[in-house]
């Protein structure tokens, strides 16, 4: 198992990265050829930055659009966040003080994201609108999500693993030195989702995140009288 | 043509998002182009009689698309079916059809994206909502692309900023070139390149409504407001809806216009060559054919010698001006290339280029240079429906929300009477009227009297609660859009009318006599 797995991280962590980097260098190349922002938009640079920020950190557009949407989307969201981070301790050896500090908050955040998970799922069953929209995959996603979250709570706080042993895999998968995973069924169904939601990330609806930094509506400054704006193929179209 | 029948939505008490209605709006398509339209616009006539070569052009144009696009291509892949927008749109709200949700609108052509341009659309497309391209796809995307306004309202909400106008507007465009074309819209474009205008209106027709506006003025006011064509040296020209020079009420406006020049003795001129500000090629999502457009602006302002540009009452035309000109036409500042330049140096670098009539009239006002009688307003009680292009699409002065501001303060200058409708239905979470986008034709009435129903609804309160009997709105789409389907709703066509109708009403043209 241990060399499947240090097999499955390096495969998941490659196609991560480079199909994850060719999706942000695809559409990065991608002209905006024209200046579309959702007015009112910001008239400057920065405080175009700063509604980026409130997208990104409190999901602003979301809470206009929709309270429970926003509430558990961003309980799940902020949840995982903070568990992301605590799990940097699984690849750092020499904790520094502010993940120590952050430590108890990771811990109990993987409750606010299975919760959000739960609600956002629920409402794929309870609402009517949202059901009609919801494909299979909607619904593996979130499967998927809750099971990690629920494997890792459940390591956390009910069925122990050895977590050295843990770390110390994952800090000899980083110089290739691949050390022994402890034999966990909770471990093992956990790693191994993970694993998969690193493969399918470049191919899914899990690009909303690279998206919304390239999201037209949201990161072009409102300033058009301005400033002249011609994409390449629209230059060409000038010339003739 | 008999009128098609339907139902006209009842107002509600507690206004609630409707149950999904699956079908109901799914016989709506309107008139498709034929082989004289399409032809007059450059574009292909009609459907390949071979499918797969039909097939075949679709995929390729939305490949090509999707390279040139940022905004298509983000949209494509991002959404995550959060349903945020879902209860968002105007046509989903008055006709509870789940396709007129935004995203479902998105999905008919993000399924066909999954399947032609990702991996598990490849290989599952069962799993994630992908579906082969067929004929049945192609007509329900006529159908219901054609039951989208572009206004943008659903792109307010969505976390990730996905503008739905964009993809009917990729949608739009791939049928077009397919020869799938749209009769009322294409039709259209086809005029604004014979004649100048959406309305097929030739120069001397136009020459002769001006002179008959400047006897209705004087007969009315005393005095000799002028309604200038083609005026070589004039200080502004005027780019307004061709609706303005003889619908109703918007004519009113374009009256209003002129008092403002007058009161205010600046020169300008209107253009028989470039005498329409709208632009249709918006709405087909055809970033040449917009320009294309455009362009009879840009040379009429260059023979003329104007130093300002100023835009009338036209929502979609006024985003077009604001936000595209510059980019399509060089039309605006800052530009460095000699093709904008060449523009830009001949205009007054003191003044936004191009200019809405709203903040042209404003700093009027802010300089002290109009004096207005309020009190000839006082028999109305008036309220503003943000115009959705105007609201979402652009800006006026130099801070965000100045297109909410604006036009609002000069009806305040104006008039004593002013309430705003409830506030989850104005300013940038304006209702669009219903017949914006390329929609506003008679074979798609049933659509426009059910996508007007929001607005109506909260029209409904102000006229109940607060004795509104005017309804101003900027945008010549708004204006007809609203004398057609008020009267659905028990309401006098004659409550809509324009910004500059009540300026009109209230200026002082010059010392009393």
């Amino acid at each position: 198992m241990t060399l499947f797995f240090a097999v499955l991280f390096y495969l998941a962590f490659a196609v991560l990265v480079a199909g994850v980097g060719y999706k942000i260098y695809d559409f990065a190349r991608t002209p905006a050829p024209l200046s579309i922002p959702t007015t009112p938009a910001p008239t400057t640079t920065s405080g175009m930055a700063f509604r980026m920020a409130r997208e990104v950190v409190l999901f602003e557009s979301l809470f206009k659009g929709n309270l429970w949407i926003w509430l558990f989307g961003w309980l799940f969201h902020m949840g995982l966040f903070l568990v992301l981070v605590r799990h940097l301790r699984y690849f750092i050896n020499d904790i520094p003080a502010w993940l120590l500090f952050i430590q108890p908050f990771g811990k109990y955040a993987g409750f606010m994201m299975v919760a959000g998970l739960g609600g956002l799922w629920a409402r794929r069953f309870l609402v009517e609108r949202i059901r009609y929209i919801s494909t299979p995959s909607d619904h593996l996603w979130l499967a998927m999500l809750l099971v990690i979250g629920i494997t890792g709570l459940s390591m956390t706080f009910l069925m122990h693993t050895d977590i050295v042993a843990v770390k110390a895999f994952f800090l000899g998968l980083m110089v290739f030195d691949i050390q022994l995973l402890p034999a966990h069924p909770g471990l093992f169904i956990h790693l191994l989702l993970v694993a998969l939601l690193m493969i399918l990330f470049p191919f899914s609806k899990l690009l909303h995140a690279p998206g919304i930094f390239f999201s037209p509506t949201r990161n072009q400054v409102d300033n058009p009288r301005e400033t002249r704006r011609l994409a390449p193929w629209a230059a060409q179209i000038e010339k003739n | 043509m008999a009128a098609p029948e339907f139902d006209v939505p009842k107002f509600r008490e507690f206004p609630s998002v409707p149950a999904i209605v699956p079908g109901a709006m799914a016989h709506s398509k309107p008139y498709v182009a034929n082989e004289k339209v399409q032809e007059g616009i450059g574009l292909p006539t009609k459907l390949d009689d071979d499918w797969q070569v039909t097939h075949d052009k679709v995929i390729g144009k939305f490949g090509e698309l999707l390279g040139k696009y940022r905004s298509l291509k983000v949209f494509m892949d991002a959404c995550v079916h959060c349903g945020a927008c879902t209860d968002k749109c105007h046509y989903f709200i008055g006709t509870g059809d789940p396709k007129n949700m935004p995203v479902a609108r998105q999905e008919l052509m993000r399924s066909v994206y999954r399947r032609y341009f990702t991996v598990p659309g490849k290989l599952f497309p069962k799993l994630v909502g992908a579906r082969d391209l067929t004929k049945e796809v192609l007509d329900e995307w006529f159908s219901y692309f054609w039951q989208c306004s572009e206004c943008r309202r659903c792109s307010v909400f969505c976390p990730y900023g996905i503008d739905t106008a964009e993809v009917t507007m990729a949608a739009r465009h791939i049928l077009d070139s397919v020869g799938y074309g749209q009769k009322y819209s294409n039709e259209i474009l086809g005029k604004v390149h014979k004649i100048g205008n959406n309305l097929g209106l030739p120069g001397p027709a136009l020459e002769n409504t001006l002179e008959g506006l400047e006897e209705d003025v004087k007969d009315d006011t005393g005095f000799d407001v002028k309604y200038p064509l083609d005026v070589q040296g004039a200080e502004v020209l005027l780019v307004t809806p061709s609706a303005d020079f003889f619908a109703e009420p918007h004519i009113e406006s374009l009256i209003g216009y002129g008092k403002v020049f007058h009161a205010a003795g600046i020169s300008w001129t209107l253009s028989s060559y470039a005498s329409e500000a709208g632009n249709f090629g918006l709405f087909n999502g055809d970033y040449a054919m917009m320009r294309k457009v455009a362009m009879r602006i840009r040379e009429q302002a260059l023979e003329l010698g104007v130093k300002r540009i100023v835009v009338g009452e036209c929502g979609h035309a006024w985003r077009v001006a604001y936000a595209f000109w510059n980019t399509l036409t060089g039309l605006g500042a800052g530009a460095n290339d000699p093709f904008a330049v060449e523009l830009q140096k001949q205009l007054d670098p003191r003044y936004k280029q191009p200019a809405h009539i709203c903040e042209f009239t404003w700093d009027l006002i802010q300089q002290g240079r109009l004096k207005f009688d309020k009190e000839a307003n006082d028999s109305r009680i008036i309220t503003f429906h943000d115009s959705c292009n105007v609201a979402r699409g652009s800006r006026m002065g130099d801070y965000a929300g100045g297109q909410f501001e604006i036009p609002r303060h000069i009806i305040k200058a104006v008039a004593n009477k002013f309430v705003d409708m409830a506030p989850e239905t104005i300013r940038e979470a304006t209702f669009c009227c219903g017949g914006g986008g390329g929609v506003l034709t008679d074979d798609l009435l049933e659509l426009r009297v059910k996508g007007a129903f929001p607005r109506m609804e909260a029209l409904q309160h102000v006229v109940e609660h607060d004795g509104v009997n005017f309804m101003a709105t900027i945008c010549a789409i708004c204006k007809a859009q609203f004398s057609k389907v008020l009267p659905y709703y028990g309401f006098n066509m004659r409550l809509v009318g324009g910004v500059h109708q009540l300026v009109s009403t209230a200026i002082r043209l010059g010392d009393e006599q």
